[in-house]
């Protein structure tokens, strides 16, 4: 018999479906744990790239937990593409209805935090403006001026604190974190992407200017707890502003 | 079948499979390295270190460029947007050579990370040629072809693997990546001899020669089943393997590939020295 790619589709990602006839040891028989062994490719591949993508999602619900719980995404959300590097996309949408997680309920916010540190990473490389550009400008304009912002920078706002649980999983002298709302802002000024505390405003501010709104309206969208000075010299000296329009 | 004369370059010395961990080691001294082989699709993103890191080798060293998800050997189309990525790469790196495998790896839109077999067949054979033909036209250069390592064999195969691979380089003009490891891993599987695997393989098509370890196991009736791994050093029989392949076909283009519990920059040197030896030895 013919074994199509979409019964060995079926078979390989349910361990509990027979291993199709068609497929055969050198004695001409069913190849059954054989066929298990590109089942075992497959589940610790992309278990494996989730382990590497999502490390203080796994540190949170340590690793048994997390094996079991990559197994049911990997069946789930098999990948959609063969860039491995960003396997994973459907984590946080998943973490949020997986019933054995809910005990833990910043963990899809953390597993977002993960996601766009590795877009960052992989972002286009951009040539930032000069620390003094935005100085230099005429103030009349400064209000009607638009800031292009680099590729890797993204801002991400939650109802728990992910800056702090992020680093207390990242760092050793971090300090334990308080149950608060928190913004943060991932920039990658070389290679490697930085996270910075933000508050809601500043991140709705950067949100603004990185879909092209003048500073003034980016300004005005967010409310009286905006340190617009602040906001700008972070940017600028991560280097995160890649043209003044 | 393919027009472009652009064909495989590397340098008939030891390559070793690039990891970004052993970066500083190798621009400090490369040691018997004279080429380096990096996974197309670790570098399909738009920018940063990886990137980076590939421009400054590819200053230094001839790049093989080998992808492991392409799906060749797949059903369906290939997949476009792979294909562009696969051109904007191979474009702006000019690699001295651009390989894929035997295999398929998607299937409706589903990606295993995995290379899954085929039946070799004249079906099979003919999805296969014009999948190569695509490839080559869209990359105007020839690519190479690498034999699998089977676990199992297909009941409606109706041709060898070496039959099967030499009906694609007539019809498709492509040349072959001939992993010995593989051919050692497969042959114990399926209990045929490896070196009547040689003996019967178009090395005239060969351009570039995979070397790797793998793990031992047992199927349920007490067989050896060998498994790919790339976890560990090349073995002695594959080395000897090696030796009687390089008897035959001269010196080729050799790479150590190690990809899972990846060792300090100095054992894959070791590796990489035992591999120049072998060379010596068909040179002299």
């Amino acid at each position: 018999m013919t074994v199509s790619q979409a019964l060995f589709e079926d078979t390989i990602l349910d361990p509990s479906a027979p291993v199709p006839e068609g497929l055969i040891n050198p004695d001409g028989q069913t190849a059954s744990k054989r066929f298990d062994v590109y089942r075992n490719n497959v589940a610790v591949s992309l278990s494996d790239a989730l382990e590497t993508a999502f490390p203080v999602v796994r540190k949170l619900v340590g690793d048994q937990f997390f094996r079991a719980m990559a197994g049911v995404y990997l069946r789930k959300h098999p990948p959609k593409s063969p860039l491995m590097m960003f396997y994973g996309d459907a984590m946080p949408q998943f973490l949020a209805r997986f019933e054995p997680a809910k005990s833990v309920p910043y963990l899809p916010d953390i597993a977002t935090v993960e996601l766009a540190l590795r877009h960052a990473y992989h972002a286009a490389d951009a040539t930032p403006v000069d620390a003094q550009a935005l100085a230099a400008l005429d103030p009349d304009m400064l209000m009607s001026a638009k800031l292009r912002i680099a590729p890797a920078v993204r801002t991400i706002t939650s109802t728990y604190p992910i800056h702090a649980i992020y680093r207390a999983n990242t760092q050793s002298d971090a300090p334990k974190p308080v149950m608060q709302a928190e913004s943060l802002l991932i920039t990658r000024a070389g290679f490697d992407p930085q996270i910075h505390l933000i508050n809601a405003a500043a991140a709705n501010c950067i949100r603004a200017l990185q879909d092209g709104q003048p500073l003034g309206q980016a300004m005005a969208l967010a409310d009286d707890t905006l340190d617009l000075g602040a906001v700008l010299g972070l940017l600028l000296g991560q280097g995160a502003i890649t043209e003044i329009y | 079948m393919l027009d472009a004369t652009q064909t495989s370059q590397l340098p008939p010395r030891p390559g070793v499979g690039y990891k970004p961990q052993h970066y500083s080691d190798i621009m400090a001294d490369p040691g018997p390295v004279g080429w380096l082989e990096v996974h197309a699709e670790n570098y399909m993103g738009d920018g940063g270190r990886p990137i980076a890191q590939l421009r400054h080798l590819a200053e230094r060293f001839p790049i093989s460029v080998h992808g492991v998800g392409l799906s060749i050997g797949g059903e369906g189309d290939l997949d476009p947007d792979h294909l562009a990525r696969l051109k904007h790469l191979v474009g702006w790196l000019n690699p001295a050579s651009f390989s894929e495998h035997l295999a398929w790896s998607t299937h409706d839109a589903h990606f295993f990370n995995d290379l899954l077999p085929l039946p070799y067949n004249e079906a099979t054979l003919k999805r296969v040629a014009a999948h190569i033909d695509q490839v080559q036209e869209t990359l105007g250069r020839q690519m190479l072809l690498e034999n699998p390592s089977s676990y199992l064999a297909f009941a409606d195969s109706t041709m060898s693997e070496t039959d099967f691979l030499r009906e694609i380089v007539k019809r498709t003009g492509c040349g072959l990546l001939l992993d010995v490891n593989n051919v050692f891993v497969s042959a114990t599987n399926l209990k045929t001899s490896p070196q009547a695997y040689i003996d019967d393989f178009p090395l005239d098509a060969v351009g570039e020669i995979h070397l790797g370890g793998h793990d031992e196991d047992q199927d349920e009736t007490g067989a050896p089943l060998l498994i790919d791994s790339h976890g560990k050093a090349v073995v002695d029989p594959v080395w000897a393997l090696l030796d009687y392949t390089l008897a035959k076909s001269g010196p080729k283009p050799l790479l150590i590939e190690w990809d899972t519990d990846v060792p300090e920059w100095p054992v894959l040197a070791d590796e990489a020295a035992r591999a120049e030896n072998a060379l010596t030895l068909v040179a002299s």
